[in-house]
């Protein structure tokens, strides 16, 4: 860890201090400070429901609310999200609504129909096959002459699959403006980072791609949204894709389904609880005159009750029907689905 | 009109899909400069441009993944992978997203592409090369399986899979590559995904098959009407969805079938079409559905691919077991 910070990009520090002039304004600062405390709301609140019984599995993000808010809000609208079942706080500031996600946690297809004008793929279960989607898509619109990008993100895992591979290669051989996003929360699952790779960094793997690679403190909004914006301006002006390798951590189990107790060192995570993504900002709007407790409380409202009523509009979705399942498997359904559309109620 | 193989009419069909639809391009390994392995997009990188039709790097699941992302912006992607054998790869890009991308996006986004890909035996090809495994692929919720036989349904079912809104699978058979030929008109016309086609029509028996292995089907046909039986055969040409009507009419008709594959015999589709028959015509059939396939062995190297496809003789067997019983 010692070597990542010597060359990792930070800008806002642990204590709030700042490297030198932040490249965003105060404002800017407190709207991602908001956006930061939204996310949490919702992933806090994704867990309660859960464990009552009402969510499917939950994949929790807390811990990388600035590595997803910081990269999502250097997009502009129509640009490509291809992210994975961790990526709700990334997909929701670029665009997809909160009750959406929930819709689809609560095992839902219909939540994973992204509104008209936001382009944010449903999050990517399998791991890893999505990479080459973001690839695809930005070059199909690099073909047409558009000027909009795709971002991909994904974990630390991930990165040891062969679509990985594909994915760099044909990003760079093809020149597509796609910004590969690493979480590097530590875990894939139950295995480290550590033994998930030897190569000292994952940023690094850039360099075998003929892309820049770069080294960012995932927990520092305003350095990953620095970085990922520049990487989003080099692919809109045709000078290609960027790997952004994003250290942080999942203070979180990898599922509802897993006791993250069994494979880490608890004394870790609580050194990461006090490397608060949130709290370093708090720090800093706190120094700058920008943040009161009563600033919070209106933020802690604001958010619980934008997240309390997305899980009632997902929850009030009506019963999901049997045609509409056959009918979602084609543009006109085929004479098979047609015939097994009369059995349904036998 | 023009007498085309059915080689010539695929690159025909291409060439006038990438006139007709600029969101259409072309990609795959060697596609480009040599024409493919096959030569099936021969000079179409010369006519249409680097823009169009795309040499990638060897990486079948890159391609297929790298189509999907351009199919769902919009783009109209024809994918090639050189072999069936080399397209497994690509089976996780295709059966966890290609086809399942309209379903959990729930109609919002969608991925009208094609994965073209030769298949089949009887070229004596190096190992890989002659595998039949369609019946993979048919198993796929939300893909369209196709596979033509003859030069002007090539040209049909490439432009209608083109056309169609949800992604299809279109197996080239290798055999038939130069084997036939056929006046096919050069006009943009498209021929339906799901209809099969009667290739001949009869009363006493009713020959199903497809691919390649129509060619030993039609040869059995005309054995077997030299003695006498008057020979239905029909080429299924749409793995996925089958047509459940199409087969069930001639079986009622003849009341005998024989399903002639050449993929192993064991949860081929052999197996679907005979249970469909079953299922809707069992009280019109005279004997049991046969079926005539390849074995439940790896596909042989040259040496042995003479006991490995179903031969005409087999076929004829076949047929006759099924006309006494």
């Amino acid at each position: 860890m010692d070597k990542l910070t010597a060359v990792m990009l930070t800008l806002i520090y642990r204590d709030g201090t700042v490297r030198d002039r932040l490249p965003i304004t105060l404002d800017g600062m407190r709207g991602l400070y908001a956006d930061m405390v939204e996310a949490r709301a919702y992933d806090h609140k994704c867990m309660a429901l859960q464990r009552q019984g009402r969510l499917a599995t939950y994949a929790p993000f807390e811990g990388q609310e600035a590595s997803q808010i910081g990269a999502a809000a250097a997009l502009e609208p129509g640009d490509w999200v291809a992210g994975t079942y961790r990526d709700a706080a990334l997909m929701w500031r670029a665009g997809y609504p909160w009750r959406l996600l929930v819709a689809g946690r609560t095992g839902d297809e219909r939540g994973g129909e992204a509104p008209q004008g936001v382009n944010v793929l449903p999050p990517s279960i399998t791991v890893g096959g999505h990479m080459i989607h973001a690839v695809g898509l930005a070059w199909a619109e690099s073909l047409r002459g558009s000027d909009r990008v795709a971002l991909t993100s994904f974990g630390d895992g991930a990165t040891s699959e062969g679509d990985f591979h594909e994915a760099m290669n044909f990003a760079t051989v093809f020149n597509t403006p796609t910004v590969f996003l690493c979480q590097n929360n530590g875990f894939a699952i139950s295995y480290p980072r550590s033994e998930q790779t030897r190569s000292e960094t994952i940023a690094m793997k850039a360099d075998g791609y003929g892309m820049p690679g770069v080294l960012v403190d995932g927990n520092d909004v305003a350095a990953v949204s620095n970085v990922v914006g520049s990487a989003i301006s080099r692919a809109r002006k045709g000078e290609g894709p960027t790997l952004i390798e994003a250290v942080t951590y999942r203070l979180g189990p990898h599922t509802t389904a897993d006791d993250p107790s069994r494979y880490r060192d608890e004394d870790e995570a609580a050194g990461w609880r006090q490397n608060d993504p949130l709290e370093r900002v708090r720090l800093l709007l706190e120094r700058a005159g920008a943040w009161t407790p009563e600033w919070q409380g209106e933020l802690e409202t604001r958010a619980a009750a934008r997240v309390e009523k997305a899980v009632a509009e997902a929850e009030a979705l009506p019963e999901p029907g049997f045609e509409e399942m056959l009918l979602r498997m084609y543009e006109t359904p085929t004479g098979p689905l047609r015939a097994q559309m009369g059995e349904g109620d036998r | 009109m023009s007498e085309v193989t059915l080689a010539q009419a695929l690159n025909g069909a291409l060439a006038t899909a990438l006139e007709s639809d600029e969101r259409v391009v072309l990609l795959g390994e060697d596609i480009g400069r040599t024409g493919g392995v096959f030569r099936i997009t021969d000079g179409l990188r010369d006519k249409f441009g680097e823009e169009r039709v795309f040499d990638t790097p060897v990486a079948e699941s890159g391609i297929v993944g790298a189509a999907f992302g351009m199919a769902i912006a919009g783009m109209r992607p024809v994918a090639e992978l050189q072999f069936l054998g080399f397209s497994y790869p690509a089976y996780d890009q295709i059966i966890n997203h290609v086809a399942r991308i309209r379903n959990r996006s729930n109609h919002r986004f969608t991925a009208p592409m094609v994965i073209r890909v030769p298949y089949g035996g009887g070229i004596g090809a190096a190992e890989h090369h002659s595998e039949s495994t369609e019946a993979i692929y048919a198993h796929i919720p939300g893909l369209k399986v196709v596979v033509p036989s003859t030069p002007s349904d090539a040209r049909g079912l490439l432009l209608a899979a083109v056309e169609d809104p949800d992604p299809v699978l279109f197996l080239e058979p290798i055999r038939l590559y130069r084997a036939v030929k056929e006046e096919v008109p050069e006009s943009y016309y498209t021929t339906a995904i799901g209809p099969l086609r009667v290739e001949r029509e009869g009363e006493d028996i009713t020959l199903v098959s497809w691919g390649a292995m129509i060619k030993e089907t039609r040869a059995a046909a005309v054995l077997l009407e030299a003695s006498g039986v008057s020979v239905e055969v029909l080429d299924l040409r749409t793995l996925s969805p089958i047509d459940h009507d199409g087969l069930v009419v001639s079986a009622v008709k003849t009341g005998r079938v024989v399903v002639i594959h050449e993929a192993p015999r064991t949860a081929g589709l052999g197996a679907e079409v005979t249970a469909v028959i079953q299922e809707r015509a069992l009280y019109s059939l005279l004997a049991p559905v046969r079926r005539v396939t390849g074995w439940d062995t790896i596909f042989p190297l040259k040496r042995s691919e003479g006991h490995y496809l179903p031969s005409v003789d087999r076929i004829v067997r076949a047929a006759e077991e099924t006309l006494e019983g």
